[in-house]
């Protein structure tokens, strides 16, 4: 199932809204580094809410995306990790060390227009 | 209470399929929200490990009981190369396919009880059980 990806301001929402297979999460990972230059956004936020497992593979790509992200030139927050999912993830041995993470969109939001007040 | 099913994994959707599946027997069995994700992390790491090393295989998740205790059972086989180093295979940050390596010891972390039989050329057999508690 196809990740949407909304537009809003300098910045890209990709919401999820199903189970992702592996599939999923590589056009996901595709979609997003290709927007984010050609909308010259400043900051990606990824929506997860809605995942229902969280596993090495998921994990894996959305530190990909967010480090590629990084690379050209925007930052990415993951937002919405429900609270039994991130206890599955600690089990795995998932830290997801280096990527920003809020609570859920709103924060997210807040975090990237901290970020790029001073500048846009 | 005595129920099992089976799911063929060849598929990245087959992963999904499955995890859907094993979630929801261990919801009906009475595992909280908490533990049935435990329980569709590690079905999802067991049935990736099918689609990555032996293309395909087969999950059979199934209610059991002892005297005192009720849980869940979940048993991937395939017919894969097998695993060379099962000592290697079981530690943090192993992996011969480039993934994280966390797979099998993150699986033996999720679950109470894991057992891993495997020969190479004939195939891998991992039993997991979860406990409820």
């Amino acid at each position: 199932m196809e990740v949407p990806v909304l537009k809003q301001g300098q910045f890209l929402i990709a919401t999820v809204q199903a189970a992702l297979t592996d599939e999923d999460l590589i056009q996901l990972r595709i979609a997003l580094v290709e927007r984010v230059v050609v909308a010259r956004s400043r900051g990606v936020i990824i929506d997860v809410t809605s995942m229902d497992v969280m596993d090495s593979f998921a994990s894996r790509t959305l530190r990909e995306i967010a480090q590629m992200i990084r690379l050209r030139g925007a930052a990415t927050v993951i937002v919405g990790i429900q609270p039994e999912v991130a206890f599955a993830m600690v089990q795995l041995g998932i830290t997801l060390e280096g990527v920003v993470t809020a609570l859920d969109l709103e924060e997210g939001l807040a975090y990237l227009n901290q970020a790029f007040k001073n500048d846009s | 209470m005595n129920e099992s099913m089976r799911v063929l994994i060849a598929s990245d959707q087959d992963i999904v399929t499955a995890r859907q599946k094993g979630r929801t027997l261990a919801s009906s069995l009475g595992f909280l929200a908490t533990d049935a994700t435990l329980i569709a992390t590690a079905i999802s790491e067991l049935a990736r490990n099918i689609v990555t090393y032996a293309k395909k295989g087969e999950l059979s998740i199934r209610s059991v009981e002892t005297r005192s205790q009720q849980g869940i059972m979940i048993v991937a086989k395939d017919e894969g190369p097998g695993i060379q180093n099962i000592e290697s295979a079981l530690r943090d940050g192993y992996s011969t396919s480039g993934s994280l390596g966390l797979g099998l010891p993150g699986v033996k972390r999720l679950m109470d009880e894991f057992e891993i039989v495997s020969v190479v050329g004939v195939g891998t057999t991992v039993t997991v059980k979860k406990w409820k508690n």
